[in-house]
């Protein structure tokens, strides 16, 4: 019954972390989990020249655990869930890394499948990380997206 | 009273500073940040988007309202980006 949270520059393992998050408990009957990564272009950027050539992760470190933490707890809350991980990764980013782990076990699918989801929709919208996209065409902080907030509607 | 003041991504860029301790007679977020917006410059451009800004007390998600109180940790930062 862990609910644990990592903010670190190195990669992630998913096959390792989801054997940690199940190892001593033979009630978990579904695992369920999504892995973010760095796409190379946007849907909007028409030229190669807008090709993202790295990305720069910022967090407010401590307030990120923090929060991440009081989240996890409202899934615990809300869904019958056994354990939860999320592993958040900051610094320098290149397109097809891995940038977010999250994982959760439950004793049936239903319930870490919208878990899963609404600890994501909360990421993308409450959690403080920032994104700096490098281009060819020079250097920007990418946009809140609506379609973002309009997920994390749902579950309010 | 003393708040430590924090600044993070477009908004610490623009400003060129991280953080900052700031000795002030505001009672809420509002008002300090009408003070640092009366410093003029990059303050009263990058502090004005209100719209835009988000505000964080004790790295607690805070309104305009919010009151500070003394040694106060307050965050301004854009909308976030993570995931």
């Amino acid at each position: 019954m862990s609910f644990t949270v990592s903010i670190q520059v190195e990669d992630f393992d998913l096959s390792k972390e989801i054997a940690l998050l199940r190892a001593d408990d033979s009630s978990v009957g579904a695992v369920c989990s999504f892995v973010g990564t760095v796409r190379e272009r946007d849907e909007s950027v028409q030229t190669p020249e807008g090709n993202i050539s790295s990305l720069e992760l910022e967090h407010y470190p401590g307030m990120t655990e923090r929060s991440i933490q009081q989240f996890m707890q409202s899934a615990r809350e809300r869904f019958n869930i056994n354990a939860a991980r999320v592993v958040h990764r900051i610094g320098l980013l290149l397109p097809k890394d891995q940038i977010v782990l999250v994982a959760v076990t439950s004793a049936h699918r239903g319930e870490s499948f919208r878990a899963c989801e609404y600890l994501m929709d909360y990421l993308k919208t409450q959690a403080p990380f920032w994104k700096k996209e490098q281009t060819a065409l020079g250097a920007r902080w990418v946009d809140a997206r609506v379609s973002d907030e309009q997920a994390m509607a749902r579950w309010v | 009273m003393k708040v430590h003041v924090l600044y993070f991504a477009s908004v610490r860029e623009a400003l060129g500073i991280g953080s900052e301790t700031i000795d002030t007679q505001a009672q809420n977020v509002d008002e300090l940040r009408s003070e640092l917006i009366a410093k003029g410059g990059q303050y009263a451009e990058v502090l004005s988007h209100t719209r835009v800004l988000k505000t964080a007390l004790n790295q607690d998600m805070c309104t305009a309202s919010t009151l500070l109180t003394e040694g106060c940790e307050l965050a301004f930062f854009p909308p976030v980006t993570g995931g």
